[in-house]
C-alpha cells in the first residue's frame, strides 16, 4: 500500500513511535546455520584425550543401559521405558557438565543423564517401574524428580536457578525437553523469565525428529529450535546431539557464561530416537527404515570410537574393556531389578501433606482394616507389603 | 527501614477501623519481615503495589528482590515460584484475579501440590497462592469466578479463605508458615469491609482447618465461607422475626474440611443449609451436604439445602445480583427446612 499525500497536508511527517528502541542486538544471539560439530573436524584437535576416552566410557555404558531397561519393559520389570539409545551424548554430556552444586531438571526420557550424573540406577528407574514416582531424594542428588508433563520443568529451573542467585550461590540449573516440549507455553514462559531474569539456567533441547509420531516440520515454522532463542533476548546455539564432544564443549560453555553472570542459553542438539517413544509404540507408522538407517550411521558411540581408534586413543582392548564393564553394570542391573519392591501400601496416606488431615487418617484406618481382612482371609504373613 | 516501617505503621494505625486489604498487607509485611526466605511474585505486585494494593509498600521495604514484578505468566509465575521453594524459598504468588489463575493449572496440580508426595515427602514446597475470588465488585467477565471446587479437588492443596479482617491477617500468616502448599483464596468483595482490628495487635495465628461459630442458633446451620459470610450473618438477623434462631459457621478452611465443627452444630439445631457463591452443581456445597449427612443422618429434621451460584457462567456485572445468593434467597431456603414437619 502506498501513503498518498493530501494536497495541502505536505507539511505533515509520520514520526516513528517516541518510545520505540531495540532492547537487544540481536546479531549475536544468532545460532550458526550449521550444527557444530568438533568430531572429524579441525576442532578436536584441541578436545581433552582423557575427556574424550571417558566420553567414550559413559556412552558405551548409557547404550547398555538403553537396551537394558527396555528388555525389563519385555519381561515385566518395567511399566514403560523410553529409550534415549542414539540421544546418549546428549544425556552423557547434560550430566558431565555440571558441577556437583548444580541442578538437573530431567524429563521422562532423560534417565541416562540422572544415571550418568550419578544416582542409583534403581533409583532412577522407580517411576518406571511403577513403584515409586521418585525413588530419591532430589536435595541429595540435585536432580528434579523426571518430569512427565512437557516443559512444565522448565520454569522450576529458572525459579531454582534464581533462588540461588539470590541467595549468593554460584549454582547453575541445566533442564532437558524434546523438541515437541518446545511447542508448549511452560517452555516460552520459562526462556522469557529466565531471559528477563538474567537466571544461571542452560535449556537443552534434544531434537529427535518426532514427538511421538509428529515430525518437527509439524512442531514448528522457525528455522531450527536454537533460533527461538533470539526472542527472548538470549543465545541460541545449534549442535550436532549426536557429537559427544560438541555437546559437552558447547554445554560447558553455557553452563560457564551462565555461572558467571551472563544468563541464560538455549541449546539445540540435533539428533535422532533410534527406538520407538517407548516400548508401546509403533515407530513403522511414521518413519521408513531408511531415514533410521541413515542415522545409524551418524551413531554417537560408533562417531566417538572411530574418532579415538583413529587417533590411537583407543584399540580393540580398550573397546573391550568398556564393553565388558557396560556388561558388569547391566547384569547388576538386571539382578536387583528382579527383586520385588517391598511396598507398604499404608505409605500412600503418609506424604500427602505435612500432617495427616482427619479425612485422610479416616482413609488409612479404612484401607489398614481392608489389609487385615485379607491378612486373615488369605493367611499371608507380609503384613500388607505387595508388589 | 525501622524508620521506614514504623511510618508504615503509623500510617495504617491512623486509618482504623483496618479493612482485609490492609489486614492482608500487614500478614505480608510481617511474615517477610520475620522470614527472610518469604518471597512475593507476581505480576504488578511492586511498584503499583497490586491492583487492589495489597502488597502496597513491600517493595520499598524488601527491596524488588524480595518482592518482584514478573512477566505477564501465570504458569511461568507458579512454576518458578516451585523452583525457589525447591531452593529453600518461601515464595507467595499472586494470582490478581480468579480466572487469570486458570493458565497455572497444570503447575498447581501436577507439581505443586504433588510434589510432596511424588518425593516421598522430601521436597515439600511451601508456597502460598493468593488468589482473589468471587464476583460483587462489578467486574467484567473473567473478574468473578469462584473456582474453589477446583483447588478443593486436588489433594496435596490447603484451601482457605477469610471472613474477617481478623481471620484475614491470622490466615494468611499461618498460610505462608506452613510447610504445604496453600491456596489462599481472598473474597475481593470483602476488601473494604472493615473491622475493630488493630494493626499494632494483630491477631493471633490461627492454625488452618479449624472452622468457627460466628453466631450461635438452635433452629437451624447455616454453613458458609468467605463472601457469604456477612450475607449468611444478616440473614441470620433478619430470621429472628420468623422465630428462627440462626447458627452461623464459617469454613475458613475447605481443605481440610472441619467435620467436627460442621457435624457437632447440625446435631445441635437438625438442620442446615450451605451457601456460597460458586456453582451449585459440582460445587463444595454437594460435598459439604454429603459429609453432613452422612455424619448426621439420624440428627437431621429436613434435607441438607444448599443456597449457590446458579450453574451459569458468571454472569455480566449488570446482572450478578441475580446470581449471587442474598439474604431473601437463604431465608426462602431457611424456610424450605420442613419446618411444618417437625415443629
Amino acid at each position: 500500500m502506498t501513503v498518498q499525500e493530501l494536497p495541502g497536508a505536505a507539511a505533515y511527517r509520520p514520526t516513528p513511535p517516541p518510545a520505540w528502541k531495540p532492547l537487544t542486538d540481536p546479531a549475536p544471539l544468532l545460532p550458526d546455520p550449521e550444527p557444530y560439530r568438533v568430531l572429524g573436524t579441525d576442532a578436536v584437535a584441541e578436545a581433552d584425550p582423557e575427556l574424550l576416552r571417558r566420553l567414550y566410557a559413559e556412552l558405551v555404558r548409557g547404550r547398555r543401559y538403553n537396551t537394558q531397561a527396555t528388555a525389563l519393559t519385555k519381561q515385566g520389570r518395567l511399566a514403560v521405558y523410553p529409550s534415549s539409545t542414539g540421544q546418549e551424548a546428549c544425556e552423557i554430556a547434560a550430566a558431565l557438565v555440571l558441577e556437583e552444586r548444580d541442578w538437573l531438571f530431567p524429563s521422562y526420557r532423560d534417565t541416562l543423564a540422572a544415571v550418568a550424573r550419578g544416582l542409583d540406577p534403581v533409583e532412577a528407574l522407580t517411576l518406571l517401574r511403577g513403584d515409586r514416582h521418585t525413588g530419591y531424594d532430589p536435595r541429595e542428588h540435585r536432580i528434579a524428580p523426571l518430569c512427565t508433563p512437557l516443559a512444565t520443568q522448565l520454569p522450576h529451573a529458572v525459579g531454582l536457578a534464581h533462588a540461588a542467585r539470590l541467595k549468593g550461590d554460584d549454582v547453575v540449573a541445566l533442564a532437558m525437553v524434546g523438541d515437541g516440549g518446545t511447542s508448549e507455553g511452560d517452555f516460552h514462559e520459562a526462556l522469557n523469565f529466565a531471559a528477563v531474569w538474567r537466571a544461571p539456567v542452560v535449556f537443552l533441547v534434544q531434537n529427535n525428529g518426532f514427538a511421538i509420531s509428529v515430525p518437527l516440520a509439524k512442531q514448528t515454522a522457525a528455522p531450527s529450535l536454537a533460533h527461538k532463542a533470539v526472542g527472548y533476548g538470549m543465545p541460541g546455539r545449534l549442535v550436532d546431539g549426536n557429537d559427544a564432544a560438541a555437546m559437552h564443549q558447547v554445554l560447558s560453555e553455557a553452563v560457564e557464561r551462565a555461572r558467571a553472570g551472563g544468563g541464560p542459553t538455549l541449546v539445540e542438539a540435533v539428533t535422532y530416537r533410534m527406538d520407538a517413544h517407548t516400548n508401546a509404540d509403533d515407530a513403522t507408522r511414521y518413519r521408513g527404515d531408511s531415514e533410521v538407517e541413515t542415522w545409524r550411521a551418524h551413531d554417537p558411540v560408533r562417531l566417538l570410537e572411530r574418532e579415538l581408534t583413529g587417533r590411537g586413543l583407543l584399540d580393540d582392548d580398550g573397546i573391550e574393556e568398556e564393553r565388558v564393564a557396560a556388561e558388569r553394570m547391566a547384569a547388576g542391573l538386571r539382578e536387583r531389578m528382579n527383586a520385588d519392591p517391598v511396598l507398604d501400601p499404608m505409605d500412600l496416606f503418609t506424604h500427602v501433606y505435612a500432617e495427616q488431615t482427619a479425612q485422610l487418617r479416616e482413609q488409612a484406618d479404612r484401607l489398614r482394616g481392608e489389609l487385615d481382612a485379607e491378612h486373615d482371609q488369605h493367611g499371608t504373613d507380609d503384613g500388607g507389603a505387595a508388589r | 527501614m525501622t524508620t521506614a516501617a514504623a511510618t508504615a505503621g503509623e500510617r495504617t494505625a491512623k486509618a482504623k477501623p483496618a479493612t482485609m486489604a490492609q489486614a492482608l498487607g500487614r500478614a505480608l509485611r510481617d511474615s517477610m519481615a520475620d522470614d527472610p526466605s518469604v518471597h512475593v511474585l507476581g505480576e504488578d505486585v511492586g511498584t503499583l503495589g497490586g491492583v487492589f494494593r495489597i502488597t502496597d509498600g513491600l517493595a520499598k521495604e524488601f527491596g524488588d528482590e524480595r518482592c518482584t514484578d514478573t512477566p505477564l505468566a501465570e504458569a511461568g509465575i507458579l512454576g518458578a515460584a516451585v523452583g525457589m521453594a525447591m531452593y529453600g524459598l518461601r515464595p507467595v504468588v499472586e494470582m490478581q484475579f480468579d480466572a487469570f489463575a486458570y493458565p497455572a493449572f497444570e503447575q498447581l496440580i501436577s507439581h505443586v501440590a504433588k510434589m510432596r508426595n511424588r518425593t516421598g515427602g522430601a521436597m515439600p514446597l511451601p508456597i502460598t497462592v493468593r488468589v482473589p475470588y468471587g464476583g460483587g465488585i462489578g467486574g467484567v467477565e473473567h473478574h468473578s469466578d469462584s473456582s474453589e471446587a477446583y483447588y478443593m479437588a486436588t489433594p496435596g492443596l490447603h484451601v482457605v479463605t477469610p471472613a474477617t479482617v481478623g481471620d484475614a491477617y491470622g490466615l494468611l500468616r499461618a498460610s505462608i508458615a506452613s510447610d504445604d502448599p496453600v491456596v489462599f483464596l481472598e473474597p475481593k468483595r470483602l476488601y473494604w469491609s472493615k473491622a475493630d482490628w488493630s494493626p499494632q495487635e494483630p491477631a493471633a495465628v490461627e492454625p488452618i482447618g479449624r472452622a468457627v461459630v460466628r453466631r450461635p442458633g438452635r433452629s437451624a446451620t447455616l454453613i458458609t465461607y468467605g463472601p457469604s459470610l456477612p450475607v449468611c450473618m444478616e440473614a441470620a438477623e433478619g430470621a429472628v422475626e420468623e422465630g428462627w434462631d440462626l447458627e452461623v459457621v464459617d469454613l475458613r478452611s475447605l481443605v481440610p474440611f472441619d467435620d467436627e465443627t460442621v457435624a457437632a452444630s447440625v446435631r445441635r439445631t437438625g438442620r442446615a443449609v450451605v451457601v456460597h457463591e460458586s456453582t451449585g452443581f459440582g460445587g463444595p456445597g454437594g460435598e459439604i451436604a454429603a459429609r453432613i449427612t452422612e455424619r448426621c443422618f439420624h440428627h437431621l429434621e429436613a434435607p441438607v439445602l444448599r443456597v449457590a451460584g446458579f450453574d451459569i457462567p458468571y454472569p455480566p456485572p449488570m446482572q450478578e445480583r441475580h446470581h449471587l445468593p442474598g439474604v431473601d434467597r437463604v431465608l426462602d431456603a431457611v424456610a424450605r427446612l420442613q419446618w411444618e414437619a417437625s415443629n
